[in-house]
């Protein structure tokens, strides 16, 4: 009995010090965070305005034009992003495994860069003047000029081309490790019965590394909606608020006009957004998906 | 047998040709992937001049590391921005390692009560949007504990994540429970049981984790960026984008701090890349 207790207390020993940063790092700013969006936050004695913080959000539509960024940058980041790393995990299989680790490597370097250091060189890459390296090479193609980070047009897609590059190794990796994990009888039972390559993939490949899919999507999903680094470093944003996604919009209100309690209602506006994408597409794949 | 055709030994030039065909690709896959940071480094090691307009080759018709003279001549605090990633990326990868194996270790193999909802909740935790926790954070430090500028600022909040407990969990609960059980008779303590057994034998993925939480913390901006207002402070990332902000036009020396905050993160990478490989799949694939 003696014994059993004193594992108890090795055990919240054990446990206190990741306990204590959840406490103070995670848990009181989530309260605070909810009682700050009720409040007109001064650094001594805030001041209680209950719902006009949300009522603000909901009337700015910068915050729409925000949310509709971010759908958007979403939605095409990831769908392309999956594809491509789906595409070439399966080309990469029918190697060697040496092989296999150089592809493996070369596709996840960009991952390891800093983000910071990454953007810098895409701004140049992205240079709008015609000596600019994106531009020479479209000029070969006999396409016009553009201002890549500096027009609406192209703006997003510019932002979109970076993030599908930066995922992609990630993604490549847990996609090879999910095929390498299927069971080759798999295989022998689809040739018996004289299946094509594309059958293959269509019904062994694909509804065996679906639990892998599932899982990259909604981190995926919830990387996308949580995107603030790239638009903050190379658009800042613009133009005309074209690249202004949720992350960018929350950061703003925060630190470049102070409000403090605005900025923590938009970003519980936002969590619910992504609790709802999240537990949506937990629900919808998982009932398409019989195990 | 598997996905791709095994072509019998007579029909082995097809299978050969084949695969060279898929490598071709693969490899101008690869060239389009890592031609950023191709540029970055090349260009490196052009001289420290303004840009404005000037073309910029794929080639280096030049090597001189003048630029890279340029960027440490920049700021004073250069090398210290350096030493300020190296110190909390360590200071953090360490905590890490050591209190998720302990946190991890007692949730997967010691029962007390409340074990169930407080893990639960450390789940949750990882599920909130940093959006959510930013401003209150960013209070709490600046205003009312009032540490911005320091090292606790920037390591107290990642002393050790929920998601590395979670790893450390889940690895652990594929112990044999068995082993532990009979250290316990010979009379080895809770402490001495982490320390003797559960660690030796987890070497793996405490590795990955302590790669991972390296990477990730050498690689942060957000946050370093918000507590760190003296030059002294900041941390390479930080510096890197102050620096590229006030010298928008000189391209070789930009590369040049971007080659260099990089840099010790891919000699990391050749060197244990095995562990970095895993590190991605840890967590993701489930085992």
């Amino acid at each position: 009995m003696k014994k059993m207790k004193k594992d108890t207390m090795w055990a919240y020993l054990f446990i206190l010090v990741p306990l204590c940063t959840f406490t103070i790092f995670t848990l009181y700013p989530v309260v605070s965070a909810a009682i700050t969006s009720f409040q007109k936050y001064r650094p001594l004695g805030s001041e209680w305005i209950g719902f006009t913080n949300y009522i603000n959000t909901f009337k700015n539509s910068l915050f729409y034009k925000s949310l509709k960024n971010t759908l958007v940058y979403t939605v095409m980041t990831v769908p392309v992003g999956m594809l491509l790393s789906f595409t070439i995990s399966i080309m990469i299989l029918p190697f060697k495994k040496r092989i296999q680790s150089v592809f493996k490597a070369a596709f996840y370097l960009p991952a390891i860069a800093s983000g910071v250091a990454l953007s810098f060189v895409w701004k140049w890459i992205y240079d709008p003047l015609p000596s600019g390296l994106l531009n020479s090479v479209f000029h070969i193609f006999g396409i016009s000029n553009q201002n890549w980070l500096g027009s609406g047009k192209t703006a997003m897609i510019s932002l979109v081309i970076m993030a599908v590059f930066a995922g992609l190794g990630g993604n490549i990796i847990i996609y090879i490790a999910a095929l390498l994990g299927i069971d080759p009888s798999y295989y022998e039972a689809a040739d018996m019965d004289g299946a094509t390559f594309i059958q293959k993939i269509r019904f062994v490949v694909w509804p065996l590394v679906k639990p892998t899919t599932i899982f990259l999507t909604i981190t995926s999903v919830i990387n996308g909606f949580q995107s603030f680094q790239n638009a903050y470093l190379m658009t800042g944003g613009g133009p005309d608020n074209e690249t202004t996604m949720a992350g960018l919009l929350i950061f703003n209100r925060a630190f470049k006009y102070f409000e403090y309690g605005e900025a923590c209602a938009q970003a519980l506006i936002l969590a619910g957004i992504i609790a709802i994408f999240a537990i949506l597409q937990f629900k919808l794949s998982a009932n398409d998906v019989e195990y | 047998m598997g996905l791709f055709k095994k072509y019998s030994s007579k029909e082995r030039h097809i299978e050969l040709t084949r695969n060279i065909l898929i490598a071709i690709i693969l490899f101008l896959v690869a060239v389009v992937t890592l031609f950023p940071i191709y540029y970055m480094v090349i260009s490196s090691f052009g001289t420290p001049t303004e840009a404005g307009g000037a073309s910029y080759s794929l080639i280096p018709k030049e090597f001189t590391l003048d630029s890279y003279k340029f960027f440490f001549h920049y700021s004073v605090n250069s090398f210290r921005w350096i030493l300020n990633s190296f110190i909390v990326a360590t200071v953090v990868t360490l905590s890490n390692v050591i209190f998720a194996s302990l946190a991890g270790y007692a949730f997967a193999k010691l029962r007390f009560p409340g074990c169930k909802v407080i893990f639960f909740l450390l789940l949750v935790a990882m599920m909130v949007p940093y959006q959510v926790t930013q401003v209150p954070l960013y209070i709490l430090v600046v205003n009312v504990l009032k540490i911005q500028d320091t090292y606790p600022a920037l390591i107290a909040p990642t002393l050790v994540t929920c998601y590395n407990v979670f790893l450390a969990k889940q690895f652990f609960s594929s112990l044999p429970t068995s082993i532990i059980e009979s250290a316990k008779m010979e009379g080895c303590s809770q402490p001495m049981i982490v320390w003797k057994i559960v660690i030796p034998l987890s070497k793996t993925i405490l590795s990955v984790m302590a790669i991972m939480t390296f990477l990730g913390e050498w690689n942060t901006f957000f946050w370093p960026f918000l507590v760190c207002n003296s030059e002294a402070m900041q941390t390479i990332q930080v510096g890197l984008k102050n620096f590229s902000f006030a010298n928008t036009t000189y391209f070789a020396p930009m590369m040049a701090g971007a080659t260099i905050s990089a840099l010790p993160m891919f000699i990391l990478f050749f060197s244990l890349q095995k562990y970095f490989l895993e590190g991605v799949t840890v967590g993701a694939v489930k085992g």
